[in-house]
C-alpha cells in the first residue's frame, strides 16, 4: 500500500474510533475540547527541566484510554510516529546544555539530556491528548463545538466541507498514484514532471467537483447561507468532566507528587 | 410526499427547439423538442456525448440555452423562476459524492427543506420521511463518506425527496451499483408517481422503468416512443452506439441448449 | 515545518494562538462580506486537494530525496488571501488533530508560518507585485518562485524566533537561523518550482480560472496594515501579561532559576512553594524532601553560583520511586474503568 493509502486508512480509523459509545463519546464535545486544552496548557506551563512531575498527568490519557475504550497502543504508535521532529530540535539540548546538575552514583547527567527528556515527555502528553480528541469526538463534533465556541460560521462551514471531501480527494489522489505505479517501473518516488502533471489532473478535478458540489447545493434551494439543525445541549455531567480534571490539573500542576510519594516511601524504608 | 399539491400541468416538461453550444466550440444540443406530461416516465438513452448531460443542466436552469425555451409546467426555466423551478426539479447527480456534502446524512437530507425555510418540527418530519421511502432511516447519523455506493445513491435520493419535488431527473442512477443494489434502486424507481426523467445507459433499467424513451444522438432527438418499439429497432440502436438490453437478446447458453 | 506543542512555552503558543484567531475572525468577515457563494464549497473542497496532494511525493533530481506541494501559495493563488489562509489553517488544523503534527497549543504558531505568512505576506507582497492584473507565463512562474523561495524564508524564520523565544530548546538564535534558512532555501526553491508548474498547468488548461482570481478584485485587496498592527498589539498584550504572569508563579521544578542565578528562589518566594513547604511540614510526608534545605542552602550564599542542592541521589531516587509508583497507580485505574474495546 502506498503513503496516501495508509493516510486514508488512518483518518478513517480514526473516525471510526469516534463512531464508539462509551460514556466518553456521548459528552459534550464542547467540554472535551476545552479539557483538552486545559490539559495541553497544565502540561506547557511546566519549568524545562521538569520530569517526575509530569508523570502524574498520564492518568488524563491513560483513563480516556481505558474508559473511551480506545486501542493505547495505536495510538501510542501515532505518537511516535510523528514524534522525529521534537527529537531533532531536542537533540542540540545534551549537546549545548552540558552543565551537570544530577549525580546518579558516579554518573553525572547534563541539564541538556534532563531537559531533552522533558521535551519528550511533554512532547508524548500533547500530542496524544490531541489524538485523545478526535478518537473520542470526531472531527464534526469538534466543528460543531468550535462553532459554539465563537469561532466565526465561515470558517467552521468550510472545515465542515474540508472534512467530507477529504476522503474522496485522499481516495482520488491515491487511485491516481496507484495508476501511476503501476504503470512506471523504476522504484521509488514519482518524477518530478509526472508529479506535476498528476497534482495538475488532481487539481483541475478539484475545481470540476467543486463546481458540481455548488450546483447540487443550488438545486436544493442554497442562497449562501448553510443552516443545521443540530444542537448541542450540555448536561451536567460535562460540567463536572472539566471541574474534575480542572481540579486535577491544578493539583498535578502545584504538588509534585511523585517526588513526594517516593520521598516518603524511602522514608519509610529508612 | 407532496406532488400534486400544484395543478397538473406543473408537472409537464416542454423542451422546444433547444440548442445549446459550450464556450469551447462543442456542440452541446443541436434543436430539441420534446413534451413530457404529467406522470411519465421517460428514459433518455444515447452514446457518450449524445448530449444527454447538457440537457439534464437545461431542465433546472443550470446551463441557458442559446435558443429555444424550456418550460416546466407554467414557468419557462430563466433567471428570474430558477427558485420554483428548481422546487419542482429534483435532481439525482451521477456521481453521489457531490450530491452529498453535509457532515451527516441527517444533514444533507435536512439541507433542502431548512433552505426553503420550513419549521423545525416539519423538517424532521420530512427528513425521516423522505429516508423511510428509500429504506435509509438506520443511516441516518451516518457521515455520508461512510456509506457504500448504493446507500450513498439512496440518500442521495432522499435528499431530493425531501424538497417534495414533482419531477424526479436522474442522471445514470445504476452506474456504480452493484447488482443488488442496482435491482433495489428499480424497484425503488417503480414506486414512484412522480414524472420520471432518467439519463442512462442501461437499456434494462430503461426497460423496467420508463415506458417511453428517447434517444439522443449528436445533440439532436432520433427517435422518441414506447421504449419496448425502439429497442427492437437494431439499426436506430447501432447508430447510436447503444445495444439491445440483455434480455432482449439472444442469450447463447439458452440457444445453444436448444439446439442440443 | 510543524512547530510542536513540546518545544513553546504557553507564553509564545498563547500569543501565537491569539493572533491566529483574529486572523481568522478577520479573513472569515471579509469572506462573509465577499458573498461569493461559490467560493463555500470550492474552500473546503480545495483544502482537502491540498490535503490529498500533500501525500504525493515526487523524487527531486540528483538528491534521492523526496518533495511534496506546499500548498499555500498555490491556494492563494486560486482563492486569494483572506479564502486561502482559512484553508491553510483548516489543512494544520486535521493535520495536527489526526496526525498529531505540530499540536493543539502548537497551532497558532504553525497556522501563523504556514498560513499567514505565505498567503498574506508572501502572496500579496510578492506574487501578486510581480503578476500584476494581466497574468503571464513567465510572470506567473517568476513570481510563484519568488513567493513560495520568500514564503518558505518567512516561516522558517517565524519557527526559528518561536523557538528561542520559548526556551524549550537550547539551540541559540544564531546557530538555529543558519541551520535553519539554508535548508528552507532549498525547500522553497523546490516548492516554487512545483507551484510554478502546477498553476501553469491550470492555466494552459483553463486560462479563465486564473483570471477570475486576479480580477476579483474584493477579495484579493489586502488591508495588510491593519492586519500587522492589529498582530502586533495582540503580540504585546498577551506575550507581555503572559510573561508576566509565569515569572511572578515560578516553574514546578527551580532548576532553571538556579542555574542562572541563585537569587531567583530569593527574588520570588513564589507563594505555591510556601504553601506546599507547609503541606509539607504538616503532612510530614517527606522527611527528606529537599525544599527547606535548598533554601537555606541559597539563602546562606546567595552570591555563588550553587550547586544544584537538591538533585541529589536522594531526590532523583525518590523522584524515580514515586514516579513508578504514580505510573503504576494510573494504569491500575486505567484497567478498572477499562472497557471493551470498540470493535467496528
Amino acid at each position: 500500500m502506498n503513503n496516501i493509502g495508509k493516510n486514508y486508512f488512518d483518518i478513517g480509523y480514526m473516525d471510526t474510533l469516534a463512531q464508539g459509545d462509551s460514556w466518553l463519546h456521548q459528552l459534550d464535545p464542547r467540554a472535551k475540547l476545552i479539557t483538552t486544552l486545559l490539559f495541553i496548557i497544565a502540561v506547557v506551563s511546566f519549568g524545562k527541566y521538569t520530569i517526575w512531575a509530569f508523570i502524574p498527568f498520564f492518568l488524563y490519557p491513560v483513563f480516556l484510554i481505558a474508559a473511551g475504550g480506545l486501542p493505547g497502543g495505536y495510538l501510542f504508535k501515532k505518537v511516535l510516529l510523528v514524534s522525529p521532529f521534537a527529537i531533532l530540535l531536542g537533540i542540540f539540548n545534551p549537546l549545548i546544555d552540558r552543565e551537570i546538575i544530577l549525580h546518579i552514583g558516579t554518573i553525572g547527567i547534563s541539564g541538556g539530556w534532563i531537559s531533552f527528556l522533558s521535551v519528550l515527555i511533554r512532547f508524548v502528553l500533547t500530542v496524544i491528548g490531541a489524538l485523545l480528541l478526535v478518537a473520542l469526538t470526531g472531527f464534526n463534533s469538534v466543528c460543531e463545538a468550535l462553532r459554539k465556541l465563537g469561532v466565526p460560521k465561515p470558517f467552521v462551514i468550510q472545515l465542515m466541507f474540508f472534512y467530507r471531501y477529504l476522503f474522496v480527494l485522499t481516495d482520488e489522489a491515491q487511485r491516481m498514484e496507484r495508476a501511476r505505479a503501476l504503470r512506471s517501473f523504476h522504484s521509488g518516488f514519482m518524477k518530478y514532471r509526472t508529479f506535476v502533471s498528476v497534482i495538475g489532473y488532481l487539481l483541475l478535478r478539484t475545481l470540476d467537483r467543486a463546481e458540481r458540489i455548488y450546483y447540487a447545493m443550488c438545486c436544493r434551494g442554497f442562497d449562501g447561507q448553510i443552516h443545521r439543525l443540530t444542537s448541542l445541549k450540555s448536561r451536567s455531567r460535562d460540567f463536572s468532566f472539566i471541574s474534575v480534571w480542572l481540579i486535577l490539573f491544578i493539583v498535578f500542576r502545584i504538588y509534585n507528587i511523585p517526588e513526594a510519594l517516593g520521598a516518603w516511601v524511602m522514608g519509610c524504608l529508612g | 410526499m407532496g406532488y400534486g399539491v400544484f395543478g397538473m400541468s406543473h408537472h409537464i416538461v416542454e423542451a422546444s427547439d433547444l440548442y445549446y453550444t459550450y464556450p469551447d466550440g462543442t456542440m452541446g444540443l443541436n434543436g430539441i423538442s420534446f413534451r413530457i406530461t404529467h406522470g411519465e416516465s421517460v428514459a433518455l438513452v444515447g452514446e457518450n456525448g449524445a448530449g444527454k448531460s447538457t440537457l439534464l443542466l437545461h431542465l433546472n436552469g443550470y446551463l441557458s440555452a442559446a435558443q429555444g425555451t424550456i418550460r416546466i409546467g407554467d414557468y419557462p426555466v430563466a433567471k428570474k423562476n430558477l427558485d420554483s423551478v428548481r422546487r419542482c426539479v429534483g435532481m439525482v447527480f451521477q456521481n453521489s459524492d457531490d450530491q452529498l456534502f453535509m457532515p451527516t446524512v441527517f444533514d444533507d437530507v435536512a439541507f433542502g427543506p431548512l433552505n426553503l425555510g420550513l419549521e423545525k418540527q416539519d423538517i424532521e418530519q420530512k427528513v425521516v420521511q423522505a429516508l423511510e421511502t428509500v429504506n435509509a432511516l438506520h443511516l441516518k447519523h451516518r457521515p455520508p463518506y461512510r456509506l457504500s455506493q448504493g446507500e450513498k445513491k439512496s440518500v442521495a435520493i432522499a435528499t431530493v425527496l425531501a424538497m417534495s419535488p414533482d419531477i424526479l431527473v436522474m442522471d445514470e442512477p445504476t452506474s456504480s451499483l452493484d447488482p443488488t443494489s442496482r435491482k433495489r434502486l428499480i424497484g425503488l424507481l417503480k414506486t414512484f408517481k412522480h414524472t420520471k426523467i432518467i439519463a442512462t445507459h442501461d437499456l434494462d433499467l430503461a426497460m423496467d422503468v420508463c415506458e417511453r424513451t428517447i434517444v439522443l444522438h449528436q445533440g439532436k432527438v432520433t427517435a422518441d416512443g414506447p421504449t419496448m418499439e425502439l429497442f427492437q429497432d437494431e439499426n436506430l440502436l447501432h447508430q447510436s452506439s447503444l445495444e439491445k438490453p440483455l434480455r432482449m437478446q439472444q442469450c447463447p447458453v439458452c440457444a445453444a441448449a436448444k439446439k442440443r | 515545518m510543524h512547530m510542536a506543542d513540546a518545544l513553546i512555552s504557553p507564553a509564545v503558543g498563547a500569543t501565537m494562538w491569539t493572533a491566529t484567531a483574529g486572523l481568522i475572525a478577520y479573513s472569515s468577515k471579509k469572506i462573509k462580506q465577499a458573498a461569493d457563494d461559490r467560493k463555500i464549497p470550492l474552500m473546503g473542497v480545495l483544502g482537502a486537494f491540498i490535503f490529498a496532494a500533500q501525500m504525493i511525493n515526487f523524487s527531486i533530481p540528483g538528491t534521492g530525496s523526496s518533495g511534496h506541494l506546499g500548498g499555500g501559495m498555490i491556494l492563494a493563488i486560486l482563492l486569494g488571501p483572506y479564502a486561502a489562509f482559512l484553508v491553510m489553517a483548516s489543512v494544520l488544523i486535521v493535520q495536527a488533530l489526526f496526525f498529531g503534527d505540530g499540536g493543539l497549543l502548537a497551532l497558532g504558531c504553525n497556522i501563523f508560518n504556514m498560513g499567514f505568512l505565505s498567503c498574506f505576506i508572501a502572496y500579496s507582497l510578492v506574487y501578486r507585485k510581480i503578476v500584476g492584473d494581466k497574468p503571464t507565463q513567465g510572470k506567473i512562474v517568476a513570481g510563484s518562485l519568488a513567493a513560495a523561495i520568500i514564503g518558505l524564508q518567512l516561516g522558517a524564520l517565524g519557527v526559528v524566533l518561536e523557538t528561542v523565544f520559548s526556551g524549550i530548546s537550547e539551540l541559540p538564535f544564531r546557530t538555529f537561523l543558519l541551520l535553519m534558512q539554508p535548508i528552507h532555501l532549498a525547500i522553497g526553491i523546490v516548492e516554487g518550482m512545483v507551484t510554478a508548474a502546477v498553476v501553469m498547468f491550470v492555466y494552459q488548461a483553463r486560462p479563465e480560472i486564473l483570471n477570475a482570481v486576479s480580477s476579483f478584485k474584493p477579495i484579493g485587496r489586502l488591508d495588510l496594515k491593519k492586519v500587522i498592527v492589529g498582530f502586533l498589539l495582540a503580540a504585546i498584550f498577551i506575550g507581555g501579561g503572559l510573561s508576566w504572569f509565569a515569572s511572578s508563579h515560578p516553574d514546578g521544578l527551580e532548576w532553571a532559576m538556579f542555574k542562572t542565578s541563585g537569587k531567583a528562589e530569593l527574588d520570588s518566594p513564589g507563594q505555591l512553594h510556601t504553601a506546599l513547604a507547609a503541606v509539607q511540614d504538616k503532612t510530614a510526608f517527606m522527611p527528606d524532601y529537599g525544599f527547606k534545605n535548598t533554601e537555606a542552602a541559597s539563602i546562606s550564599e546567595p552570591e555563588v553560583k550553587p550547586v544544584w542542592p537538591a538533585i541529589d541521589l536522594g531526590t532523583s531516587l525518590s523522584g524515580l520511586i514515586g514516579g513508578g509508583l504514580i505510573f503504576l497507580i494510573i494504569f491500575l485505574i486505567g484497567f478498572g474503568f477499562r472497557r471493551r474495546e470498540v470493535t467496528t
